[in-house]
Formats: structure tokens, sequence, C-alpha cells
């Protein structure tokens, strides 16, 4: 199959900063913003590549989750680690959604009885 | 758990030194590291001396790991003859060279092992012992940490991860039980203990393809978990890069990651690690007296320049002191991120 035909292409990764030719002062900026993130600080780095593994499980997206994924471990974390945050994001998600049964009750008892 | 065959049992395709260049050559990774080196007027690259013989005396181990650049396990034949032993150790009385640091496959089970040491240390020279562990487990080995801290041999130590499923998967099952109880002994002698004098060094490779951390973070956690879990001490730890190699190049090949796996390490290339890399100090002698200007070269067959000594028995200092360091692709393994050596990361 034609690799365009493919919405997601491991590849296409490598090619994250073509993003600049559209808007080079934009993708310059985001770039200085996105080291800046990252670099060690209140957080180590090893603390915020779990945290960026698990937001990429939340948002699902598949390029973050392989780069996050050799990031963490290129910074130490161990596949128990790297598990434990992916379940963090999973509980947030499945609990944002429950929460919402809140909404759901408040609606029930405004038309019940 | 059976050990793992080598590449040589298996009569493997990339058993040869030849064929892993033949294969590595073979895959575009960009730029040649020659060209790397030349973009910060590093090349051609010189050695600055010998300040390290480091003696390799064969391919006999206990061991048989996943990501051995040796092909070293229990039914590798090949061992220093005891004529090479004693040129190596007529270049140490004959010159100033401080440091042997003495590699196989598992040195230990070398019959002039001790030899070696003793005569070394006896010569004043700082000595290096790069260990298993589980060597010193076996019965006829249980000498060792007193043998080792009564000349101060320098310990460094193997242990890819401080937890067992990581270190089991890369070195054995069973490894990781061994390696603690190995290392409790050490300690026991006075090994990492703070105001002894006696030096264990841990060097972590990752289990897997991608490379090491942070060497001074990493060191912080190990020292942390190994005290916590184990009462072990350490004095410091070495991140050491999987170079693609050997068996580590097979485990590679076997999974399709072999040009992701050198495009990561020639995209992390470091030219502060490249100014420090460890064939510029150091001259490698293989068990039947080659010399190469590392122990990955000589694993290669690439054996150094032709236009100097090719063996210990034709040692000549200022021949080989400036010689002109022999690269392939490779290279990028010690030149990625932090830098790797024998002595762990090169830059920071």
């Amino acid at each position: 199959m034609p690799d365009h035909e493919h919405y997601y292409h491991a590849p296409d990764l490598a090619r994250f900063a073509e993003l600049g030719k559209g808007s080079p002062e934009l993708w310059e900026k985001f770039s200085a913003w996105y080291g800046a993130v990252f670099a060690p600080g209140a957080l180590s780095a090893r603390e915020k590549a779990l945290i960026a593994l698990a937001v990429a499980h939340a948002v699902q997206c598949p390029y973050c989750i392989d780069a996050y994924s050799t990031d963490c471990l290129e910074k130490g974390s161990n596949e128990a680690q790297m598990t434990e945050a992916v379940h963090v994001a999973a509980a947030i998600r499945g609990g944002a959604s429950l929460v919402h049964g809140v909404q759901m009750r408040n609606h029930l008892e405004r038309l019940g009885m | 758990m059976p050990l793992l065959p080598t590449l040589a049992q298996q009569r493997h395709p990339l058993a040869p030194g030849a064929a892993q260049r033949a294969r590595l050559a073979e895959v575009p990774v960009g730029r040649r590291f020659e060209e790397a080196l030349a973009g910060h007027g590093l090349w051609p690259l010189h050695a600055t001396g010998i300040g390290v013989l480091q003696v390799n005396l064969g391919k006999r181990c206990n061991q048989a790991c996943h990501h051995c650049h040796v092909d070293a396990g229990p039914a590798r034949t090949e061992v220093m003859a005891p004529d090479t032993v004693d040129a190596c150790l007529r270049v140490l009385a004959e010159h100033a060279i401080p440091v042997l640091d003495i590699t196989g496959g598992a040195p230990e089970l070398h019959p002039d092992f001790r030899r070696l040491v003793t005569t070394a240390r006896g010569l004043g020279r700082r000595v290096i012992d790069r260990c298993n562990l589980t060597i010193t487990q076996l019965p006829n080995y249980r000498y060792l940490p007193a043998f080792l801290a009564e000349h101060g041999v320098e310990v460094v130590a193997s242990l890819p991860y401080y937890q067992a499923r990581e270190t089991d998967r890369q070195r054995g099952e069973g490894v990781f039980a061994d390696s603690i109880a190995a290392l409790q002994d050490l300690n026991a002698v006075g090994y990492g203990q703070p105001g002894s004098g006696l030096i264990l060094n841990l060097v972590t490779n990752p289990v897997g393809a991608f490379l090491p951390p942070e060497q001074g973070a990493a060191e912080a956690e190990w020292k942390a978990r190994l005290r916590e879990e184990h009462g072990i001490v350490f004095t410091q730890l070495f991140t050491i890069t999987n170079m693609p190699i050997s068996r580590f190049l097979e485990h590679l090949e076997a999974r399709g990651q072999t040009a992701a796996y050198l495009d990561r390490l020639v995209r992390a290339y470091n030219p502060a690690a490249a100014a420090s890399v460890m064939c510029r100090d150091t001259l490698s002698v293989a068990w039947d007296g080659t010399l190469f200007d590392c122990d990955f070269n000589q694993m290669l067959d690439l054996p150094v320049d032709p236009t100097r000594p090719q063996t210990i028995h034709a040692f000549e200092a200022a021949a080989l002191a400036g010689r002109p360091i022999v690269v392939g692709p490779h290279c990028f393994g010690c030149t990625a991120g932090a830098g790797s050596s024998c002595g762990g990361a090169l830059a920071s």
C-alpha cells in the first residue's frame, strides 16, 4: 500500500521539522519552547519523559508513544515504571469519563420525579 | 535455562569480523565517521599516547550474554598463550604505561590471570579487572574477592540493571541473583566501601536498542536502589553504549533494527565525546597478541594501522603512541550522546 494511504506513517516522525517550511518563525518558537519544557528543572528530565509518555497515551499519538518510549528508556526508566505511567494516563481518561456520570445523575434528577 | 549459543558455535554468517564489517558498510547512515570527525578538525584521528594497555585474555566465559561484542561463551577455546602474557608483562616492565586493563571473556578463567595481576602490581601498575561478577560464585573462583583486594585491583563489574528482570533478560536466568551475591562478597572484603581504597565500579549497558541514560543521574538512582534493596555499595557507575557488532548486531539484524539503531547513533554524534574516545589513549592486545586500537576493532578484525607494529611481540612505543586510529561506522557507538568508553561516559 503506498505510504500516502496511511494516516500514520512511522518515518514521518523524522520529518516533523518540515512544519517549519510553512512558518519558520512559529516553528523556531515552538522548538525553543519545547526544548525548554523538557530541560531538567523542578522536575528531572526522567520524570518529564514519563509524563510525556503518559500524555502521549492519553492523546493517542503514535509518534509520541514511539518517541517517548525510547526517551524513557534512555533516561533510565524501566518497563514497570513506564507501564505504571500508562496506567495513570488510562486511569485519568477512564475517571474523566466516569466522573461525567455525575452530570448524568444531575440530568436524571432534573427529569425524574 | 541453557546458555545462548555463540555465533561461532552456530557457524552464523555474522560470526567473522569481516562479515560484520561488510554488513555495517551496507547500511546507509547519512555520513561516514571520518566526515563527522573532519567536521570539527579531528580527522585523521591519532592516538595521543598509551595510557592503558588493555589485554584481552580470551573469549572463554562462564556466561553468554545477548549483547556480547566478544561473542564469548564457555565453548570458546581462544585464550592467550603464556609467551604472549610474558610479552604483555615485558612491555609493562619496559615502558611507562600506567594502567593494565584486563578483559575477556571472563579473564579470571585464564590460568595466568593471577600471574598477570601480581606481576603488574609488583611493577607498580594500576590494574583493572573487567569482571562479570558471576565468576566469583563458581566453586574454583571464590578466592577472587580476597585475592583482588589483597593486590588492590580495581574491579569494573558488569551489571546491566539494578533489577533482576532486565539483567537476566540480557545476561541469562539467575545472573542477577549471582551478581548481587558477588557484589555483597566484594563489599565484604572492602570493595566500594568509603575509605577502603578498593574501587568497585559498575558498568551498565542498555537492555535493548537505545542509548544509555545520563551517567550521573543513573548513578544516584542505582546507588539508592542497590543500597536499599541489597545493602550494596559501589564507587561509580559507568554507562556504556551497545556496539552494533557481534551478538548485538545479530540481535539487531534478527529484528530488522540495524539501520534504525545506526541512525540513532549517527544522529546523536557528539563532537565533545569524539575528542575523548578511549582509543586515543588505549592499546588493545588480542588473545593471539595482535594489536588493535580498541576491543571493538579487535572483534571486527581491524588491527592497528598497517604501517605500525602488529603484535605485542613487536611492540615499539614510539611507533604506536601516535598512530592513526582505524575507524568504521561502529565508532559512532563511542561518540553518541554523552559518549561511551570502558570508563563510561566521555562528556556531560
